[in-house]
């Protein structure tokens, strides 16, 4: 399964470092991560979708977060109301004659053309997983040159639903 | 040789002074009441060294930077004070990898001190310079590399904090050259402020409660102390509550001593080869309270067939601990002189349980640990029963990875807490004798065994020019087999007898090797002289090596095969 797991750590060097080596050197699969700066200079925020068998190792994976001295805070936020927005470049094959089409296209996605060349486009989408998913697979008959994705980044909305799922992992302590 | 000062009272009138990196280092040393360091030193440590040549701080010189770090594990298991390593950066750096990682998985609280580099020459190749941060991060509890003179009290004072409290582990502290000569001003008053950093000492007491009414239905419980009993130096608690509560208690490896080894409700160490009464009692227990253990696979066995009735109750200070082996029910947070003192308080009796302390008991008679004579040939079993014996079971013990570590393990008794300084989690060969020397710093007066196979005192042999000039009456016993014993065992069990690499067929004559030290060395190589010489050994108030040859093809019984559960232990009795 997937989780999206947030963590606020120091914003020191090395401290990704200290993070993906944690998970290197404990056999968690890492699909993406993304770390950016916090309205707070000396803390970043990480967001990491990892994939695990079981309840158990995203229990694991958390608290070996945890002990790392230059992480403040660890959140699964799977199951919770979240905003979580990943951005991808798209370069198409698009000739003069397709332009217009293909701006057809980016309008409804809300995505931007932020570069035009002789035979191809650049694109920019921003979104969560499945509508970033679904642009490209609408970009694709055109001939997709390059593509260039970020991970996800995300944090709760601000208002929060009720959690009713049972089996919604809680630590002690 | 002591620059021992009070905390409390230096902070209140001390200034900040301006001083210079490696003084900073030597002062906060000072203030946190160290009183030994085990070195090496090297270019890029030379300001350091420059400095504790003037403040004449007590410094043990080893002979290999291996040797300094194993003597400040040895030092840390046995004071419970951290012990502190300083070496100088590239090969010196690299050489302390192996006791730092032995420190972390067996949570002994070290504060390592490495060299570097300049700050404006890192990350050029340098001469001697090696990325000990990247190196060390997977190894140790924390690491630092001081960019500036300014943040280095701060980390000094992060690093000894971090090292001691909570679960303890080695911190690692890089210091590159330029700044280790910067000034800056030294202010040691200031609190540790690190939010990420909270150790939960004090458990939750609705979890303590569970725990009550847990062992009050339980009609089978056993307790499993291990390490984390005598890191939180809870063994009075938790004698006083296995007498209240009558729960049967069985060790791990590392935590041997934190119950008494001769009190009649103890059964011995469990796994791999511990007593067969040991593990059977994990194997049909209805409720199992680990305090301070973590579930090693040397202890467990085959994970489907450990404890397969028990509720598990898990009281660690490390969370992470915690279900990361074994699905947990009632899982307590907390160090273990908290936790089994908030149990002691809650509880005075436990459910019935007078026919599972008999049937244990009567397993233990049944089935003691055994070995069988051979004339005049020596047992290794015995050779440690007759060091139990001439010792009255006081000394301090310190042993390697191998036969030798079990057979100290199953027959050495101990009663006492901090006598048992072994490498249990990385299984380190050469960790003994130079652990041995720094056990000997944390307790002068006692006695100080090494008892170390042949192979492994061949790792760190050089650190017997410490002996002779430190005065150290450390008792070196090299139960000599003429083998890697263990690797032997295993390939004779499980690689149809292909003794790939294992044995020695030439073994240097070690009490020349003695001799060239100028230390006292003696063979033995019969029954009949053992005990004499092992007499004779601890009378004398020098250093000693005693090279004492043992049956060669002795085997470590009884033993759970790799892939097999607790109740499937071969070896049980005599054949």
């Amino acid at each position: 399964m997937k989780r999206t797991i947030t963590a606020l750590v120091n914003n020191t060097s090395g401290v990704l470092n200290r993070i993906t080596g944690l998970f290197a050197r404990r056999h968690y699969n890492i699909e993406s991560i993304t770390v950016g700066v916090t309205e707070n200079p000396s803390v970043s925020r990480m967001t990491f979708v990892v994939a695990v068998d079981s309840m158990q190792n995203v229990e694991q994976v958390i608290k070996q977060l945890n002990k790392q001295v230059d992480v403040l805070k660890v959140k699964d936020i799977t199951d919770e109301s979240i905003v979580a927005r990943e951005l991808a470049l798209v370069k198409i094959v698009a000739s003069p004659q397709q332009r217009g089409e293909v701006a057809a296209l980016v309008n409804p996605f809300r995505a931007t053309i932020i570069d035009v060349g002789r035979e191809s486009m650049t694109i920019q989408i921003t979104g969560d997983h499945p509508k970033v998913e679904a642009f490209i697979d609408l970009l694709r008959p055109y001939g997709i040159k390059e593509i260039a994705r970020t991970g996800i980044t995300a944090f709760n909305r601000s208002t929060k639903k009720p959690v009713t799922d049972p089996y919604r992992l809680t630590l002690i302590n | 040789m002591s620059t021992k000062l009070e905390n409390k009272e230096l902070e209140t009138v001390e200034e900040p002074k301006e001083l210079s990196g490696s003084s900073m280092l030597i002062e906060a040393l000072a203030k946190e009441g160290v009183e030994v360091i085990f070195g090496y030193p090297g270019g890029a440590i030379l300001p350091t060294y420059d400095e504790i040549y003037k403040t004449g701080i007590h410094h043990v010189l080893a002979r290999h930077e291996q040797g300094a770090i194993h003597a400040a594990e040895g030092y840390a298991r046995v004071s419970g004070k951290p012990g502190v390593c300083v070496v100088t950066s590239g090969p010196g750096a690299t050489n302390v990898i192996t006791g730092i990682a032995d420190a972390m998985i067996d949570s002994l609280p070290l504060v390592v001190i490495t060299g570097q580099v300049a700050t404006t020459v890192i990350g050029t190749d340098a001469f001697q310079e090696a990325d000990i941060i990247g190196i060390t991060m997977p190894i140790t509890k924390h690491n630092y590399q001081v960019r500036s003179v300014d943040e280095f009290p701060r980390i000094l004072k992060e690093a000894f904090h971090i090292a001691t409290t909570g679960r303890p582990g080695p911190v690692l502290i890089d210091l590159p050259k330029d700044v280790s000569l910067a000034t800056g001003l030294f202010d040691y008053t200031k609190e540790v402020n690190l939010p990420g950093y909270q150790p939960t000492t004090i458990p939750n007491r609705l979890q303590v409660r569970k725990v009550v009414e847990a062992v009050m239905a339980a009609k089978k419980p056993v307790i499993l102390a291990g390490a984390g009993v005598l890191h939180g130096k809870a063994t009075d608690e938790l004698l006083a509550y296995v007498e209240e509560t009558k729960i049967p208690v069985v060790n791990t490896l590392l935590g041997l001593g934190s119950f008494p080894g001769d009190h009649e409700l103890f059964l011995g160490m469990a796994g791999m080869h511990g007593t067969y009464t040991a593990n059977m009692a994990i194997h049909e227990s209805d409720l199992l309270i680990n305090i301070g253990a973590r579930f090693d696979d040397r202890l467990t066995g085959n994970l489907d067939h450990f404890a397969p009735n028990a509720r598990v109750v898990h009281i660690d200070i490390d969370p992470a601990e915690i279900g990361k082996i074994i699905e947990t029910e009632i899982p307590v947070v907390g160090d273990a002189k908290h936790a089994v003192q908030m149990l002691l308080d809650e509880q005075s009796e436990s459910g019935d349980t007078k026919a599972w302390v008999e049937k244990l008991q009567g397993l233990k008679e049944e089935y003691p640990l055994w070995y069988q004579e051979d004339g005049e040939t020596i047992k290794p079993q015995h050779l440690i029963e007759i060091i139990h014996e001439v010792t009255n079971g006081e000394a301090i013990v310190t042993t390697d990875v191998g036969q030798h570590q079990m057979w100290s393990a199953q027959f050495y008794r101990f009663n006492k807490p901090n006598r048992w300084v072994t490498s249990g989690g990385l299984g380190t060969m050469g960790f003994g004798f130079p652990a041995a020397i720094g056990a000997q710093f944390a307790e002068p007066k006692s006695p100080v065994v090494a008892v170390i196979g042949d192979a492994g005192f061949q790792m760190t042999a050089q650190e017997l020019s410490l002996l002779q000039e430190l005065h150290l009456p450390v008792k070196i016993v090299i139960v000599n087999n003429a083998s890697l014993g263990m690797v032997r065992q295993w390939q004779q069990l499980f690689h149809g007898e292909r003794y790939s690499n294992s044995l020695f067929p030439i073994q240097p004559n070690f009490v020349k090797l003695a001799d060239a030290y100028d230390i006292k060395g003696m063979k033995v190589e019969k029954v009949s002289e053992l005990k004499g010489a092992l007499e004779e050994m601890i009378a004398h108030p020098g250093p000693v090596l005693l090279d004492v040859r043992v049956a060669k093809e002795e085997n470590v019984y009884p033993m759970i095969s790799p892939g097999k559960g607790q109740h499937q232990m071969e070896g049980v009795k005599p054949q």
